[in-house]
């Protein structure tokens, strides 16, 4: 029996300390399988599927298939997923590639609680794990694999957690939905699907290994 | 977590777990190129020890220090201390240095209590007394579920193995676990010992079963009160123990009538290698230190594969910064 | 309340609850109670409308620590028997560990007459037993004795007269001028470095233990010896049931023991010291629950004399500090009273009859003070102190004590009742709860 966790923040809002609508109760993924229904717990009102289980599918496959095209055949190539489920889009992607050149691709995580710069903003956070496969990234093609891009504080942080664990030949993003409105000068190398929204909505990414069932969903904060 | 660490009373069993799983992540980081991580940059943590202990502060400070915390040591010698300073215009200097968080180690049992009405910053007890010394509990319970887990998980690690090294991919990975049905002994003079306090407290609170064996003299007045079985007779608990710690004791006592010779000590409660054979196989053994070679402890026991002295003072390091993280690494406002 | 100041001297009490018994008026006059009935009438006395206010003989303190001479910061003569007075005290005995020892005539006269000057309390020095209170050589118990103070009391409070034969030869002593001896229980080899009492409470804070055998042990040695010798034996501050055994059974022999507890033993455990906080910290300790009951049937049945407040005024360096550094002791003069109206009067255990032999007419005769103690009646010496037992519970708050320090373990804690006004030789030393100079 697990003891508690402290609910795993995923993605600062601009200024904001994390966004509560994605946190609620969801620090255990559900057993039952609920495909696209609306999220328990308060958070935002009518949330509306953008992204069917399907369109995702095609969204990695398609991912998938660029990064082999811009590494030449993914040689070198490390996918580091963020926690929580950057991890697990990064265990699908690396076992895509596998499923298309023969060998999967190496895969870890990487926790980049440590390096937010809104940790001081809240009560310490737990930390989450930090995984690297046995050949480290030294010389390497980083991807560093999230669900959804929004200010770019999470990938500033994580560039600067890679930086302790060594020099990677280069870095490169991939993220299931890019929402925009960005604070940092940072960019997507790879996207399943850029989501113009507006700053007030929130967008949930829910996959089955943690949530019981793929979907994307967007909502309207509740005024 | 509460706002100070004083007594490991203090902790819940999921602040326990927590800071065990917190210190399991920030163990990768003792094996990496570049052994520091920026989290407490601005934050100044003072080590206030009144007490010699070189292996202490400097576990203390060598967590600080990884975090990339200012760190600033008072020692009782030559400071204003030794003249005759009062603990209470120590800790307002303090206050007036902006210290974050006080690490004080202390002769007089309850001096943390007593620096909590005076500073403003987080205090963290590194010892008061014969009262509490939480931060090594929390090394020791790391270092037991590290080689153990809980009773239900014994033997996924091998016996020797250990869970530290670089990159956290080669130990078994304990999180959310406690110590549950665990077989916990601690001999030796239980009576002065703030270390089988915080032990008998921390390790309950995880679900180990703590037994106390020690003579008379050096057992508690009042120990059926404490969340433990006590017992004066050591080869019984040994065949039946997952884990023993032995405690230091020191020649003083002896002058005080506790006990009539170290002689005599040590055949009735010194764990030799005859008294290490009736352990069970997996059965780990642990010390606080500093040992006593030869008196509660013998030096092929403490050099023994079960031995985890070693491992306990890396952990050392490892859980303190786990606990100044979670003190220091977010907001610190009371916000309750 | 007041009618004013009386420029006759003459007091009319109106209404006063004598003794708890029925309410009636007291006519003070040059000193003394002239007359107590209802409807009294005394042309050109000062009227003291006392309707709902409790009666009593002024009360007697056996065991006070006045400081001077030498903890002047800590307390001055002055100033404790200003805060004995507002506690509604008329005599106090002050104990001999000053600075230097009472252990001469002529510091006992000192300290006599610091507190004639005074005039609020009628002070008596207690003499020490030995020599510096080492506890190795008698000190001249006869010449304290024949001094101007007229010291019958000897103590080494603070310490133990541990060693049996030298305890043995002052209870003996002393019989040639009707002395007592007064106890401080501890035997010192089992409480070396004792800071709380031994228990469940001091083993989870890690404190060292205060037995309560090592005060027993010495109760049991010297009911003994005082049956042997056959003199008299007062015990300070008893705190354990077993001491209130042993002190029932020597009692039922017939021999002359007396004994004292102190307001905070009747009310306060020692699982208050579980913030470290050195308020709490007293010799001999906070004990348990099971303790206080005894106690306070003790006093309640007698075996136990009386109340006696040992007032231990420590500055606030005494107290600021760890545990382990931090003075003994308590003040205790201005809540005494009120800690015994919670302890044992709302409790059921005493009536006022009887707080007025525990706190005025035992502890006068153990003292062996003239002119103290004497019931409220014609005749008596005007020593009495007017009590509002319906005052309402109201916090302590020792920044308004008289006293110089601040070391009330009832600090913040609601006591009921209060002293609103104590006559000394019908000269009143507090009116309306304020001392009327």
């Amino acid at each position: 029996m697990c003891a508690m966790r402290p609910e795993p923040v995923h993605e600062p809002g601009p200024g904001g300390p994390g966004d509560p609508g994605n946190l609620a109760g969801q620090s255990r993924p559900r057993p039952d399988g609920q495909g696209g229904a609306v999220p328990a717990g308060p958070g935002p009102q009518g949330w509306k599927a953008v992204l069917t289980p399907e369109e995702i599918r095609r969204a990695l496959t398609r991912i998938a298939h660029e990064i082999l095209e811009r590494t030449h055949g993914g040689d070198q190539v490390v996918l580091l997923g963020i926690p929580t489920r950057g991890v697990f889009l990064a265990r699908r992607l690396a076992a895509r590639i596998g499923e298309f050149e023969g060998s999967p691709a190496p895969v870890g995580s990487l926790d980049v609680t440590l390096h937010r710069d809104d940790l001081r903003l809240r009560p310490a956070r737990a930390l989450q794990r930090t995984e690297v496969p046995t050949d480290g990234i030294d010389g390497k093609t980083v991807v560093l694999v999230d669900d959804v891009l929004f200010s770019g504080r999470t990938i500033r942080a994580a560039l600067d957690a890679l930086n302790d664990l060594g020099r990677p030949r280069a870095v490169q993003l991939a993220v299931l939905v890019d929402r925009g409105h960005r604070e940092l000068p940072i960019r997507a190398d790879y996207v399943g699907k850029n989501l113009p929204t507006a700053h007030r909505e929130k967008v949930r990414v829910q996959l089955a290994e943690f949530d019981g069932a793929d979907s994307v969903l967007l909502g309207e904060v509740d005024r | 977590m509460k706002r100070h660490l004083i007594s490991a009373g203090d902790l819940s069993r999921d602040d326990a777990v927590l800071i065990l799983d917190t210190a399991q992540e920030l163990e990768s980081v003792g094996g990496r190129a570049i052994r520091k991580l920026p989290t407490l940059r601005g934050r100044t943590v003072v080590n206030l020890f009144y007490e010699d202990s070189t292996r202490t502060r400097t576990s203390f400070e060598a967590a600080a220090k990884r975090l990339s915390a200012d760190v600033i040591n008072f020692s009782a010698k030559g400071s204003s201390v030794a003249k005759g300073e009062s603990l209470k215009d120590t800790a307002l200097t303090l206050e007036a240095m902006g210290a974050d968080a006080v690490v004080i180690r202390h002769p007089a049992s309850g001096a943390p209590h007593r620096l909590t009405n005076w500073v403003s910053g987080r205090v963290v007890n590194a010892g008061d007394g014969t009262h509490e010394h939480p931060t090594q509990a929390l090394l020791d319970a790391f270092t037991i579920r590290q080689r153990l887990g809980g009773a239900a998980h014994m033997g996924t690690v091998p016996v020797g193995a250990g869970g530290g090294g670089g990159g956290g991919a080669g130990g078994a990975d304990r999180r959310g676990q406690g110590l549950d049905g665990l077989r916990v002994t601690i001999v030796g003079d239980v009576l002065h010992s703030r270390v089988a306090r915080s032990n008998v407290l921390l390790l309950s609170t995880l679900g180990a079963h703590v037994t106390l064996v020690a003579p008379p003299t050096l057992m508690p007045h009042a120990v059926e009160a404490w969340p433990c079985r006590s017992g004066y007779d050591l080869d019984t608990e040994l065949r039946k123990s997952d884990v023993v710690m032995m405690l230091r004791v020191q020649q003083e006592r002896m002058n005080a009538a506790f006990f009539p010779t170290i002689r005599e000590y040590r055949r009735r409660y010194g764990l030799d290698a005859g008294r290490m054979a009736l352990l069970p196989e997996h059965a780990i053994v642990m010390h606080p230190g500093p040992m006593n070679r030869g008196v509660e402890i013998a030096a092929e026991v403490a050099d023994s594969a079960r031995s985890t002295i070693v491992q306990q003072v890396a952990n050392g390091v490892t859980v303190r910064m786990a606990v100044l993280y979670l003190m220091l690494g977010g907001a610190t406002e009371e916000t309750a | 309340m007041t009618s004013g100041m009386s420029t006759s001297g003459q007091w009319l009490i109106k209404g006063a609850a004598v003794t708890g018994g029925e309410p009636a008026d007291i006519h003070v006059k040059d000193g003394v109670i002239a007359a107590i009935g209802q409807g009294l009438d005394a042309p050109g006395a000062a009227v003291l409308d006392s309707g709902g206010l409790v009666a009593l003989p002024g009360l007697v303190d056996l065991h006070t620590h006045l400081r001077e001479p030498g903890r002047e910061d800590a307390e001055t003569v002055e100033t404790g028997t200003r805060a004995a007075a507002l506690g509604g005290y008329t005599a106090v005995h002050a104990m001999a560990n000053t600075e230097p020892v009472a252990d001469t005539a002529g510091v006992v006269e000192q300290v006599w007459r610091l507190g004639e000057q005074a005039g609020y309390v009628d002070v008596r020095p207690v003499g020490a037993v030995t020599v510096g209170l080492h506890g190795k050589q008698l000190a001249e118990l006869g010449a304290m004795a024949d001094s101007a103070a007229r010291v019958r009391v000897f103590s080494d409070d603070g310490f133990c007269v541990a060693d049996p034969l030298l305890m043995r030869r002052a209870l003996e002593y002393v019989k040639a001028f009707d002395g007592v001896i007064a106890q401080h229980a501890q035997e010192p080899r089992l409480t070396e470095g004792a800071q709380l009492n031994e228990g469940e409470v001091a083993s989870r804070l890690g404190l060292a233990g205060w037995p309560a055998a090592a005060e027993e042990a010495i109760i049991a040695r010297d009911v003994l010896l005082a049956a042997h010798v056959d003199a008299a034996l007062h015990v300070c501050h008893v705190s354990t049931a077993g001491s209130v055994e042993i002190i029932r059974w020597a009692k039922s022999k017939g021999w002359r023991v007396t004994a004292e507890v102190t307001p905070h033993h009747l009310l306060l455990t020692d699982d208050l010291a579980g913030g470290y906080d050195p308020v709490f910290k007293v010799n001999p300790p906070l004990r348990t629950r099971a303790d206080i009951e005894a106690l306070r049937h003790g006093l309640k049945d007698g075996t136990i004399d009386c109340v006696a407040t040992d007032h231990a005024p420590h500055p606030v360096e005494a107290k600021e500090t760890e545990w382990a550094a931090a003075a003994n002791g308590m003040t205790g003069l201005e809540t005494a009273l009120r800690v015994v109206q919670r302890a044992m009067v709302d409790t059921g255990l005493l009536d006022w009859a009887g707080v007025a032999d525990r706190m005025s007419a035992r502890p006068a005769a153990i003292g062996r003070v003239p002119g103290h103690g004497q019931p409220l009646a014609p005749g008596a010496p005007a020593n009495i102190t007017l009590f509002d037992p319906a005052a309402g519970d109201t916090p302590v708050d020792p920044s308004a004590h008289a006293s110089k320090s601040r070391n009330s373990p009832f600090a913040g804690m609601p006591l009921p009742g209060a002293v609103i006004a104590t006559f000394l030789r019908g000269t009143p030393t507090v009116l309306d709860g304020k001392v009327t100079r």
